[in-house]
């Protein structure tokens, strides 16, 4: 099985901080990852170079069938590659409605030309539909964003990331913020989604880690630690030493 | 444009009824061809005004949607006008030329004529060649392409670089701000070809429509700013209304974000910085020969600002605003500069408003920041009772993370 992404030998600096250290990563097309580390082990960072939003100053980031050079390309070309991202907090047009946020995100050519003629057709309104039927907010297409409390908020991004319907996709600590039964259905969704795409979920919590019952990547000082099942990791001398010995 | 887009938008429907109203009311009441209740050079400031709205339209996309608060969009509306305005000039004095020389023995020869053209034209500024960036001035079709090309490429070429290297924010503004007095010093020079201080003038008069008279010129060119305006305001709504709309106002909010969807938020800037750029050059171009002159004052930094004091007072962000925004204020200022506005005594001083004008507009600006950010628009959500929650402080929602009160009014 080929690697859908293969990070290798990244590094980078920030005024002398060396963020990441010669980190190599590789994930397979459908595959569920867990990403676990103490504060500035590089989680966030990480996730900064392979969408694009920093540039690493050392290694090599290669994509898809045609191993293409992320390197390259600006954060827009890699969203349109493929790879959609969950931010921390959740983002979302708060001045917008749902079904805006929802269209905005929907799969289709991303140039102002086209976007400037393009008139939803009753198969988006369908699709737009679907999907927030899918995370819950069927009932809240009409309303704005910025009214939807703070787990409809994580949801709608959610949703809005399926819309992209990308190969990879990187959630970034996806269960801050919600309760216990939203967990639950969060945990049961990355599953299901990574039955058919690839994804990484950086996350602290060790419970949720747990739920998800997937291979684990401990980072550390912005390099691997360890890398296996979360039994395996958390046997682990180093692994103790410097994240769960705390 | 088809009648669900009207429906979907009842704003659109009433914004071009009430201008439609206010059309044909100007034009009964005209001097040129109504009632002549309206002096000429009132419709001509009316005409003026309608001009001032399409700018300002402009502006608001670019600002009040897409977040670039560009401060050269009025450099772009000078522009246009003087492109249109070279054509006036030129032919209005090859008539001129033409009809002096006509009284020789022998019929004059195209040099004699350019000559001529020139002295009259140049004199001023003690030249008598017609400089290279008047050669396409002899014909009004090119001077008219000149009107969208000039503005559009400058636009073009300032925005791919300014975009393309992400200045944003108040950087942005500062750039912009710099290409306008840079422009507007270029054009003060009297080597830059365009009659340097003195600018062109005499543009009221329309070549070939000497037999015209003035009050009815002033209705034609009433008419066609407010076609103009129309045509803007439905071009404009349109595009807000859908995806594009959407695109730019979540660049406003947002732009990691937008990039992060795959949208490539510099294309979509500089998109909207070159067809902003193009439709203030427009509304310069039918606004010149109303004015009947023009000159590099008016690319001076200020008037860019004075723009964006209309868009803020009018009400960003939403079209209606920032045509009542400029309608309101630029007839106001009219007003109080024009020294109609009665002095108000105070016993130890008295207000003369030429002088304080300029105060008062600075302090409504402050008081519209502070106090109504919504500007003059805001009023319109009030009507409809769109209102912003309040609470007292407690939540919104029916769970602890729901929006806040404090969040919701921002």
């Amino acid at each position: 099985m080929t690697a859908l992404l293969e990070v290798s030998g990244i590094s980078v600096t920030f005024d002398g901080f060396r963020a990441i250290n010669n980190l190599s990563f590789s994930i397979g097309p459908a595959e569920l990852r867990a990403v676990i580390g103490p504060n500035g082990a590089g989680k966030t960072t990480f996730m900064d170079i392979v969408t694009g939003k920093t540039k690493p100053d050392a290694g090599r980031v290669l994509w898809g069938e045609k191993s293409q050079n992320l390197l390259k390309l600006n954060e827009a070309q890699i969203a349109r590659a493929g790879i959609g991202r969950k931010f921390q907090r959740p983002t979302v047009f708060e001045d917008q409605t749902v079904a805006e946020n929802l269209m905005l995100a929907l799969r289709a050519d991303r140039s102002p030309f086209s976007v400037l003629g393009w008139r939803p057709q009753p198969k988006h309104h369908r699709r737009v539909e679907a999907l927030a039927g899918e995370v819950g907010l069927a009932e809240a297409l009409p309303r704005k964003a910025g009214e939807l409390s703070h787990g409809q908020k994580q949801w709608l991004e959610i949703g809005m990331l399926l819309a992209q319907e990308p190969k990879l996709l990187l959630v970034d600590e996806p269960a801050a913020g919600m309760t216990l039964a939203e967990r639950e259905q969060t945990t049961a969704l990355l599953v299901d989604l990574a039955k058919t795409r690839a994804v990484v979920v950086v996350e602290h919590d060790m419970e949720f880690v747990r739920r998800l019952n997937c291979k684990v990547t401990v980072l550390h000082e912005g390099a691997v630690l360890a890398e296996g099942s979360l039994d395996h990791v958390t046997k682990n001398q180093d692994v103790i030493d410097v994240y769960l010995g705390r | 444009m088809s009648r669900s887009f009207l429906i979907r938008n009842p704003s659109v429907l009433w914004f071009l009824l009430a201008l439609a109203v206010f059309t044909l009311a100007v034009t009964l009441m005209a001097d040129g061809i109504g009632a002549g209740l309206i002096s000429t050079s009132f419709v001509k400031t009316l005409g003026k005004t309608l001009c001032l709205c399409l700018v300002a339209l402009a502006m608001d996309l670019i600002w009040g949607y897409a977040g670039v608060l560009s401060l050269g969009h009025m450099a772009f509306f000078a522009l246009g006008g003087y492109m249109v305005g070279m054509w006036l000039m030129y032919a209005r004095t090859e008539e001129i030329v033409v009809n002096a020389l006509s009284g020789q023995a022998l019929p004059p020869t195209p040099e004699e004529i350019r000559a001529g053209i020139g002295t009259q034209i140049f004199g001023v500024v003690g030249g008598s060649e017609i400089p290279p960036v008047w050669m396409f001035a002899h014909s009004l079709t090119a001077q008219l392409l000149l009107v969208l090309i000039v503005p559009g490429v400058l636009a073009g070429a300032f925005g791919w670089l300014a975009f393309r290297s992400r200045v944003t924010g108040v950087y942005l503004s500062i750039l912009t701000q710099a290409m306008t007095l840079a422009l507007a010093l270029y054009l003060f020079q009297n080597d830059s070809g365009l009659r340097g201080n003195n600018g062109l003038s005499g543009l009221q008069n329309i070549p070939g429509l000497a037999a015209v008279p003035q009050a009815t010129l002033s209705v034609w060119f009433f008419w066609a700013s407010a076609l103009a305006l129309a045509l803007g305001y439905l071009m404009a709504a349109n595009v807000v209304s859908g995806k594009f709309g959407s695109v730019i106002r979540g660049i406003r909010d947002d732009e990691a974000r937008v990039r992060f969807l795959g949208y490539s938020v510099e294309s979509y800037k500089l998109f909207l910085f070159t067809v902003t750029a193009v439709i203030a050059a427009i509304a310069g171009a039918l606004y010149y020969p109303q004015a009947g002159i023009i000159n590099p004052a008016e690319l001076a930094p200020i008037a860019s600002i004075y723009l964006a004091v209309w868009v803020a007072i009018g009400g960003r962000g939403r079209l209606y605003g920032a045509v009542i925004g400029a309608a309101l204020v630029s007839l106001l200022s009219t007003w109080f500069t024009g020294g109609r506005a009665p002095d108000v005594p105070l016993g130890f001083y008295t207000i003369k408003w030429v002088d304080w004008w300029s105060v008062a507009l600075g302090l409504g600006f402050v008081a519209v920041t502070l106090f109504a950010p919504k500007g003059i628009g805001g009023l319109f959500d009030r009507f409809q009772n769109l209102r912003t929650p309040d609470r007292h402080g407690a939540d919104l929602g029916p769970d602890k993370g729901s929006l806040r009160e404090k969040e919701a009014t921002e």
